[in-house]
This record gives C-alpha cells, sequence and structure tokens, in this order.
C-alpha cells in the first residue's frame, strides 16, 4: 500500500479515470521520493511520455510524463504522471533516487524532447547525436530518415567518468572501442573503455544502433498487425513477446482467454524461454572459450524450430498470438514432437554441464567477476534472472500470476553473489523449471476455444466469411479497422526471458494504439554495465555483458 | 590426344587458365565477416552450426577482422546511426570482396519504413547477393554462398578489378 504518499500529497494529487495518479510537475520528485522512502516502492519499473497533441480527447497540455513505480516484494504498481508546461517542457530529474531513471529520461528526452533539470548527461541514446527533431512527437514524419556520417566519438562522457577517477586523457591509458561490430557484443552494443594495461579504468556504454522504430511503427498499425514487429523485439524468444503485448491488449479489453488457450501460451512461452536462455548460455561459453558448448546447447535450438515451423509456419519470428487468443491449435504429433524437444534440451544441458559445472576454469572465470549485489540490482532496474542472480526472488509468474501459474509447482532459482556464475546457473536451473511446468501443463491440457469467441475482437470462422454476408463484413471490418481497444491508459507485463517484460499502451478508442512503449528488460541492466566493467580486467568484459544476456532488438526497439 | 605439357609431363600436370585456378582457390575458401545486428544474424548462427553447417561450403572460417575477410554477410537491420560502421568495415575489407546481404531489412529496410531505417544497405555499400525472407532460412543463405562462389568461378578474371569505383552511396562523399 502507499498510505503515507496518499495521506502527504491528498490535496495535491488527482486519480484519473486508469486509477492513474496526476500531479503538478512541482511536487513530482517529492512525491517519488516519499513512495521510494516511505512507502518502499524501491524498482523504478519505467519512464515514459505522452504526446497528447493528436489525442481525440483534450488533455491539461500537450506532454505529460509517466512514471511506473513497484513496491517492495514487486506486487503492486503504481503509476504517476504529470503533465508539462508547452513553453518549457521542463520536469526535476528523479535521478538522484533511482539509477535506471538516467537512461530511462534520457530516452525520453531523445524521443519526445522533454528536458529533466539536474540530470547528469542529458543526451540522445537511441538516435545518432545529429538527429534534428523527436521522433516520437506526433508531428515528426514516421518515414523522415536523418543521416549520419559520423560515429559519436564518446570523449564527452569518458573524460567526466575518467576525471572522477583522478586521470585525465592525457594519462598514459588506452581508448578501446569494443563494438558496435565486434563478435562479443551481442548484436550492436558499443562499449569504449579506456585501458591501464589490461585493466578497464573507465568505461562508457553506447547503444541505439539497432534502434528501429518499433514504437512510432506501432502508432500506424492495428494491434493485430503489431504482433510480427513484437517478434522482433527479443528475437530470441519471439513468442514470449507476442504473448506480453497481446496479455495488455486483453487487459485494456478485459478478456479473458479460454482455458485450452492460455494453457497453449505457458507451453509454447516456456520453451521460448528455454531457447533464449540456451542462445545466452551458449554464446557466453564461446566467449570464454568453451566452444563445444556452443554445439551441446545451440543444436536443441534446431530441434525447437523444427517444431515451431509446425507450429507457427516460422522458425524464429514466430507470430503465433493473437489478440484474445493463439492463431492456432496444437498440430496432431505435437506432443510426441515435444518431448523429443525435451529430450534434445535435457541431453543437451547434461552434457554442457558436464563440461562446465565442475571445471576449475570456468568456476575462476566466472565467479566474483561482474558482481551486483541486490540492492544495487533493484535500484538499477535489473529484473528477471539478472535480478534473481543478485539473490532477490522477483518473479512475475510467482508475484502477479497470469495463465494459470499459480498452478503449476515450480521454483524460482536464485543465486547469491550476484556475479557471471550465478546468472549463467540461475538460467540453467530455469530451463529445469520450465521443463517441469511445460510437462505439468501437458498433462493438464484441456480442450476447448483457443481463441475468444466474441466477433468484436476474434475472426469468424471461414466458413462463415465465405458463404455469409455477415461474416465478411465481420472479417472485413476486424482487418481493416483492427481491434477497438477502450480509451485507456494501461500497463500489464509478464515475465519474459529476461525479465519484466511489459507494455505501456495509450489507447483513443480506435483499432490502433495512439502511443506504445515497451520496458524491455535488458535496457536498465545495460546502463549498469560501465560500473560492472570498472576495475576488471577487459576479457572478463566480454563475459560480463554476456551473462546480462543482452538482445540488441528489444534493448534498442 | 595430349597437346602442350600435357603430352610432355603426362598426368603430373594439368593446364588451365590462371582465372579458373584461382576462381576455383577462392570459390573453395571464403571467409565471412558476419555483420550482424539483429534477429537475421541468429538465423547465422543456425547456418554456422552443425545442422546446416556451412563449412560443407568451406566458409567457416568466419573472421571478424574484416581485414582477414573476402566475404561480408549483412545480417540484419541497419539503422542510420548504424551505416557509417558498416561503411568503415566494408572499406576495411582488402580486395577482392564480396557482399551478401541477408533478410528483407539489409535488402530494404524490411518492414521498418521508418525514421531509422536505412532503406537498403545498398544506397550504403554495393551489394553482389540479396537474400529475401524474414529472416530468410538457413539454406537461402547457403545458396547465397552458392551463388557467389558460381560467379567467382564463372564470371571473375583477376584481370578486371572488382573495385567498383562506379559505386556512389549515401554516405561516400
Ligand atoms: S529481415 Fe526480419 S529477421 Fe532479418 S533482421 Fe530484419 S526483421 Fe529481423
Amino acid at each position: 500500500m502507499h498510505e503515507n504518499f496518499q495521506e502527504k500529497f491528498k490535496d495535491l494529487y488527482t486519480k484519473d479515470s486508469d486509477g492513474i495518479y496526476v500531479l503538478d510537475k512541482d511536487d513530482l520528485h517529492s512525491a517519488i521520493k516519499c513512495l521510494k522512502d516511505e512507502d518502499e516502492f524501491h524498482f523504478l519499473v519505467d519512464v515514459t511520455a505522452v504526446d497528447y497533441s493528436k489525442y481525440l480527447y483534450p488533455k491539461a497540455s500537450r506532454f505529460c510524463v509517466v512514471y511506473l513505480l513497484r513496491n517492495k516484494d514487486f506486487k503492486e504498481i503504481i503509476t504517476i504522471k504529470s503533465f508539462l508546461d508547452d513553453q518549457t517542457l521542463e520536469i526535476q530529474s528523479i535521478t538522484d533516487l533511482f539509477q535506471s531513471s538516467n537512461w530511462a529520461e534520457r530516452e525520453v528526452w531523445d524521443q519526445y524532447g522533454i528536458k529533466f533539470l539536474d540530470h547528469p548527461n542529458l543526451k540522445r541514446v537511441l538516435n545518432h547525436q545529429g538527429f534534428e527533431g523527436h521522433p516520437l512527437r506526433k508531428d515528426y514524419p514516421i518515414i523522415k530518415g536523418q543521416i549520419c556520417n559520423e560515429t559519436d566519438d564518446l570523449m564527452d562522457e569518458m573524460i567526466p567518468r575518467l576525471a572522477k577517477k583522478g586521470y585525465t586523457k592525457h594519462d598514459d591509458l588506452m581508448f578501446l572501442n569494443l563494438g558496435p561490430a565486434h563478435p562479443a557484443s551481442h548484436g550492436t552494443i558499443r562499449t569504449f573503455v579506456a585501458l591501464e594495461g589490461e585493466t578497464i579504468v573507465s568505461a562508457v556504454t553506447e547503444i541505439g544502433y539497432l534502434h528501429r522504430g518499433f514504437e512510432k511503427s506501432c502508432e500506424n498499425h492495428t494491434y493485430n498487425q503489431i504482433i510480427p514487429y513484437t517478434d522482433r523485439l527479443n528475437y530470441c524468444s519471439a513468442i514470449l513477446n507476442n504473448i506480453a503485448f497481446a496479455h495488455t491488449v486483453e487487459g485494456m479489453l478485459g478478456l479473458t482467454l479460454p482455458d485450452r488457450a492460455q494453457f497453449i501460451r505457458v507451453i509454447v512461452g516456456e520453451l521460448s524461454r528455454i531457447i533464449d536462455h540456451l542462445v545466452c548460455l551458449a554464446a557466453n561459453l564461446v566467449d570464454m572459450g568453451a566452444l563445444t558448448n556452443y554445439w551441446y546447447l545451440y543444436n536443441p535450438r534446431e530441434t525447437v524450430y523444427t517444431l515451431f515451423s509446425k507450429l507457427t509456419g516460422a522458425r524464429l519470428t514466430n507470430s503465433y498470438m493473437r489478440i484474445g487468443g493463439v492463431a492456432h491449435d496444437l498440430y496432431d504429433g505435437f506432443e510426441e514432437d515435444l518431448n523429443h524437444c525435451i529430450k534434445d534440451i535435457e541431453k543437451g544441458m547434461s552434457d554442457a554441464l558436464s563440461l562446465v559445472e565442475k571445471n576449475r576454469i570456468f568456476h575462476d572465470r566466472t565467479q566474483n567477476i561482474g558482481v551486483v549485489s541486490a540492492a544495487e540490482a533493484i535500484n538499477k532496474g535489473f529484473s528477471g534472472p539478472n535480478l534473481r542472480a543478485s539473490g532477490v526472488a522477483y518473479d512475475m509468474r510467482k508475484t502477479a500470476p497470469y495463465n494459470f501459474y499459480e498452478s503449476f509447482d515450480f521454483d524460482i532459482a536464485v543465486g547469491s553473489v550476484g556475479d557471471v556464475y550465478d546468472r549463467l546457473m540461475v538460467r540453467f536451473e530455469e530451463i529445469r523449471q520450465s521443463i517441469s511446468i511445460i510437462k505439468q501443463a501437458m498433462n493438464k491440457l484441456p480442450s476447448g476455444d483457443i481463441i475468444v469467441n466474441d466477433r468484436a475482437v476474434s475472426l469468424p470462422a471461414k466458413n462463415d466469411v465465405y458463404n455469409s454476408i455477415e461474416g465478411v463484413m465481420n472479417h472485413f471490418k476486424i482487418i481493416t479497422d483492427g481491434v477497438k481497444v477502450p480509451t485507456k491508459e494501461y500497463y500489464r507485463a509478464i515475465e519474459g526471458a529476461n525479465g519484466e517484460l511489459g507494455f505501456y499502451i495509450v489507447s483513443d478508442g480506435t483499432g490502433t494504439p495512439y502511443k506504445v512503449k515497451v520496458r524491455p528488460p535488458c535496457f536498465a541492466p545495460m546502463s549498469a554495465l560501465p560500473e560492472m566493467l570498472e576495475g576488471g580486467m577487459i576479457a572478463d568484459s566480454v563475459i560480463s555483458l554476456g551473462s546480462l544476456n543482452i538482445i540488441a532488438g528489444e534493448l534498442d526497439r | 590426344m595430349a597437346v602442350g605439357a600435357e603430352a610432355i609431363f603426362g598426368d603430373s600436370v594439368i593446364t588451365t587458365k590462371l582465372d579458373s585456378a584461382i576462381g576455383w582457390a577462392r570459390e573453395s575458401s571464403m571467409w565471412p565477416y558476419i555483420f550482424g545486428t539483429a534477429c537475421c544474424a541468429i538465423e547465422f548462427m543456425s547456418v554456422a552450426s552443425s545442422k546446416f553447417d556451412i563449412s560443407r561450403f568451406g566458409a567457416e572460417v568466419v573472421r571478424f577482422s574484416p581485414r582477414q575477410a573476402d566475404l561480408m554477410i549483412v545480417a540484419g537491420t541497419i539503422s542510420y546511426k548504424q551505416a557509417p560502421v558498416l561503411k568503415r568495415i566494408y572499406d576495411q575489407m582488402t580486395e577482392p570482396k564480396w557482399v551478401i546481404s541477408m533478410g528483407a531489412c539489409a535488402c530494404s529496410g524490411g518492414f521498418y519504413d521508418n525514421y531509422t531505417t536505412v532503406q537498403g544497405i545498398d544506397s550504403i555499400i554495393p551489394v553482389d547477393v540479396y537474400v529475401a525472407g524474414c529472416p530468410p532460412r538457413p539454406e537461402a543463405l547457403l545458396n547465397a554462398l552458392a551463388e557467389i562462389q558460381k560467379q567467382q568461378l564463372k564470371e571473375e578474371s583477376i584481370l578486371k578489378d572488382r573495385v567498383n569505383t562506379e559505386f556512389k552511396g549515401e554516405l561516400d562523399a
């Protein structure tokens, strides 16, 4: 509960119809401080903004900034927003309270042009530094690209960081770019380091190399058309992204899915989680030089791909969910294929573990490397396996169960130190738990519909489309106009493979979202990387980065 | 009846054109540089792993130094922010060099028709083979590789520079 906040600010806030607290921008900082210090809202979920200039209903002013926070046991979430003065577009930064707000606020500046006062380094984070304008503003044309001729040298961030540690750029240091095109940079991440010998004195991270305008693209597609875009957020576990998005929209529509659809989501969702962890582990072990594990751990993915191709038509980018359910029912022989997958996964895992579990080199390379304590991890916005490795048992499948997760018997794997070793071992254990969930779900799999039978949401049967005028019209309306979602601002999340994967959606009642913001689980850990690396060796930087499982697609969107 | 050198030395020599000999050698040992940025790069991982096994085509020596590679595989979306990096790495590769554009994004921007995505990498660097798909299946990439090998064997000549001086990309001054 947030009584202290309610008590202290009772004359200062209003609560809107979506349950969001609206405060004056000058009270916002103190309100969040009160929530954090007195009501134990320790976890900043996300910060975003909304541009209401084209909204169907008038608002107090053009821009508002939205903050989402979770309390100590992660069960309660609170949304706060403040409208800004259109002339100044300024608000107090909360970076002194939450480290994770640093990049989040930079992103809001980048995308909307909102200034955060007293922010330590308010510069663009996703778009390139030469970019003019703010692309998520409603008056920025979606196709207006801007050519970038030069890469940022990052010295503006490096020099103050060095100064804090007592160095100048003229000291005998070696400056080195790791990425954005580096085999161990897992896509497109760039870390710029200053080295003294092989020790990293100071590091700066730059992202945005895979920013592909997901959120802007959402604003001109219908809800179901967005599902293929969500595949490409965390492309290692596409189905979990589909589920997270559909789950949020279903929450806005107030739908309850048929039992079978929910069970299918659990089964394929957990399978996705497994293959996501597999690729993370495989890549990380390769980075350490343990190449054989790549084949042990990657090949089971191929078996799962085969199953997914049969089920969804695609190996990697499945687009298997629809608003209100799933696209197709399980095929004949699914269970057999699934058992085959599980066997391969178990075999790959035990083969890999037999090589690394008791391996001295593996232990020496991973233990006490890249340590993040529990308190730090929370303040930095870690979630999922990365947070659990630090010893915090936060798993949305337990704290806010959806899709019958409360009825499955499984454990949350937690680490004790929060080092690379824990982050990897937590993933190994989660694969085991996911296998157990899949088996339980298969045993209990109910029969019935796989999508809600609601003509405003799901498509009519093919038979009706071909044989009746109502059917054709119904089909036509849903495809062209999209599923009409009631006017609302809404946040909902699931446990993605990397942690809390949520969507904040603003709807104006039409079939196209007015605004979509993803809460990508790896954005916050990424911003914490420099501190993890500083003081360590260059070789460890690679595995520290790998152990966070940063997926550029969801990081940069 | 053998004539020339073969008549004198028997089976111990073969005569051929220099181009064919070099083409044959190149064809069997392409060294790819993977410019992997997004989902397509995950499919490249499949191509490299044992089920699809790119080494069957002599191209398993994946180099991450552009100076040691002669085949660039651009796997994934290229944003405007990434474009100068792509060009720089392409320029760092020594001649002769080939480029495969893997996937809808690299070929045309794919379904990211928006403010941040380059609408096809051929506006930045020249491309030899385009692979359709989002992502393309591993077989499609292998097919593209075979296509380049065919070109090397049939069409390339060491007398003709592969440097494409006519190409002017958006980032070429
Ligand atoms: S073509 Fe498709 S799969 Fe490949 S990078 Fe683009 S979005 Fe991803």
